[in-house]
């Protein structure tokens, strides 16, 4: 329900916020891209869900937030984030 | 924690386990993210559980929300803070120690002077509006003390981990819900024949209008339950905004993701709700849980996590604690299941080679947190293994082994304390 205002919301989350931006994703290439999350959610969301997923649960995890949540992710964008997310958030590939 | 490195005893692999675990938080600590505390914040092999994910060990620190107290943060944005192990030595959970969970990260401040809750739907005779001084006015007062409990607590003790927010064991919490009966409420607008659901709409939406809103249903029966609340006081205090205030949906029994938040809409609707929400989130694959079915969302393979199963966790020993030998084990916990009650807790400090049914703390009713305790004398020095097994009065108990899904629901594997006597 949309029906109310926001503004009082963030008031309340705003020292949330302030500890929110100190959550940053690791620097490497494919970090611009994969901070299209932002809009949505913290990215404490990836660390969190470190580090047990491959490319392919990466990959699934992408395309639920553009097909399921309607993230304005370019399809063309998916795989740079899949790759950038298995190889500093992913499991070690098996040996 | 104490360590005594000549011991090479199960207790020992326990704690080289919890420092392997810290040594992993480490490494991540230095890919970039901060940590406040020198031992990992919420681990749950520190409370005989297997380990949350590596990366989350690393992430989740202590942060107190307005009006919270610091509780461990998972996720900042939206919310998702889970209550530390402290806050469950007695069997009622403080508001400000209550554990957080929103979907959505769009979360209004709804004033209760401006709140009304709105009911409709095609099955509903006469729709209706209610503000909050309404409600208290035109219908009977009614409390239950509940436990409410994420369905996903304890997903990241899942062995191999599942995607979603990594819960430790405390995703829950058990207040005194007060406010007044869904099924009045329900019965002002009138239900017409043929009604199968009623749906519930909070005040919470996503950042994007494409992320589909989080409205979740119950099947009619439930909603008419005498249990079922419209609560808007929580504890005796009017509910936290972070729990849903001004008012919320309670289902004792039944896990959290009914008990929608900023409760502002609810239809009486005719056809089964078919919302991500209901179709696709928070479903288990059919028959493999004892708990009831959800009849009017068995529509595909798989079937609505519906009850809680039966539960406990032990609050008073942490993994790898050395007790003088002579002193007994103070065994103290939490029992809950999802409505029948606790019949026992039974309790082992040798591995699960016998058993002891532990002392029961004060009935709250069916639906809250039973306490239990038990005083195991200790004699000789070495390692023991404690654990605690609920059995609720519908038969069911925990379980030795993880019943695996793939969303990581209804995890009750029984919790094993390595302590040793010295």
């Amino acid at each position: 329900m949309r029906t109310f205002v926001l503004v009082l919301g963030l008031a309340v989350a705003g020292a949330a916020a302030a500890q929110e931006s100190k959550v940053q994703l690791v620097n490497a290439p494919g970090k611009d891209k994969a901070q299209q999350c932002i809009a949505c959610h913290s990215v404490d969301y990836i660390q969190m869900n470190s580090k047990f997923m491959d490319k392919a649960g990466w990959t699934a995890s992408v395309n639920k937030m553009i097909k399921v949540f309607g993230a304005p992710i370019p399809e063309s964008d998916v795989e740079p984030i899949a790759a950038y997310l298995a190889q500093h958030y992913g499991k070690a590939p098996a040996k | 924690m104490k360590t005594n490195s000549n011991t090479m005893n199960i207790a020992g692999l326990a704690r080289r386990r919890l420092i392997a675990g810290a040594a992993g938080a480490g490494t991540l600590a230095a890919l970039g993210a901060t940590r406040a505390f020198a031992g990992p914040v919420g681990s749950m092999g520190a409370l005989g559980f297997a380990e949350l994910p590596d990366g989350t060990l690393a992430e989740q620190t202590l942060f107190a929300l307005p009006g919270k107290v610091p509780l461990i943060k998972k996720t900042f944005r939206p919310p998702n803070f889970e209550t530390p192990i402290k806050y469950f030595r007695t069997a009622i959970t403080p508001n400000d120690a209550f554990f957080v969970r929103y979907h959505l990260a769009g979360i209004p401040e709804v004033k209760a002077g401006e709140w009304s809750l709105t009911v409709g739907g095609d099955s509903a005779e006469r729709p209706l509006k209610l503000t909050l001084p309404e409600l208290r006015k035109e219908f009977a007062p009614a409390e239950i003390t509940a436990v409410c409990q994420c369905s996903g607590s304890r997903r990241g003790l899942f062995e191999p981990h599942v995607p979603g927010v990594e819960w430790g064991v405390g995703a829950m919490g058990n207040a005194v819900w007060r406010g007044v009966r869904l099924k009045d409420v329900l019965a002002k607008a009138g239900i017409k024949a043929g009604a199968v659901e009623v749906v519930f709409d909070g005040a919470d939406h996503a950042p994007l209008e494409k992320t589909p809103d989080f409205v979740k249903s119950l099947p009619v029966e439930i909603a008419q339950d005498p249990n079922t609340l419209v609560a808007f006081e929580m504890n005796g205090k009017p509910l936290p905004h972070w729990n849903g205030g001004p008012a919320r949906l309670v289902v004792p029994g039944w896990t959290g993701t009914y008990w929608v938040k900023q409760l502002v809409r609810i239809n009486i609707v005719s056809k089964p709700e078919s919302n991500f929400w209901m179709s696709t989130a928070y479903r288990l694959p059919r028959g493999l849980f004892k708990t009831p079915t959800f009849k009017s969302q068995l529509y595909s393979p798989n079937e609505p996590i519906t009850t809680m199963v039966a539960n406990s966790l032990i609050t008073s020993l942490e993994n790898g604690e050395q007790i003088p030998h002579g002193k007994p084990i103070e065994v103290r916990g939490i029992a809950w299941d999802g409505g029948s009650g606790i019949a026992r807790v039974e309790v082992s400090t040798d591995t699960g080679a016998t058993w002891q049914q532990a002392r029961l703390g004060k009935d709250l009713g069916r639906f809250s947190f039973r306490e239990f305790a038990l005083s195991a004398p200790t004699k000789e020095p070495g390692a023991r293994v404690v654990m605690a097994r609920a059995t609720a009065n519908s038969g069911d108990t925990q379980v030795e082994r993880l019943i695996f899904n793939p969303a990581g629901y209804h995890h009750n594997v029984i919790q094993r304390l390595y302590i040793e006597i010295v």
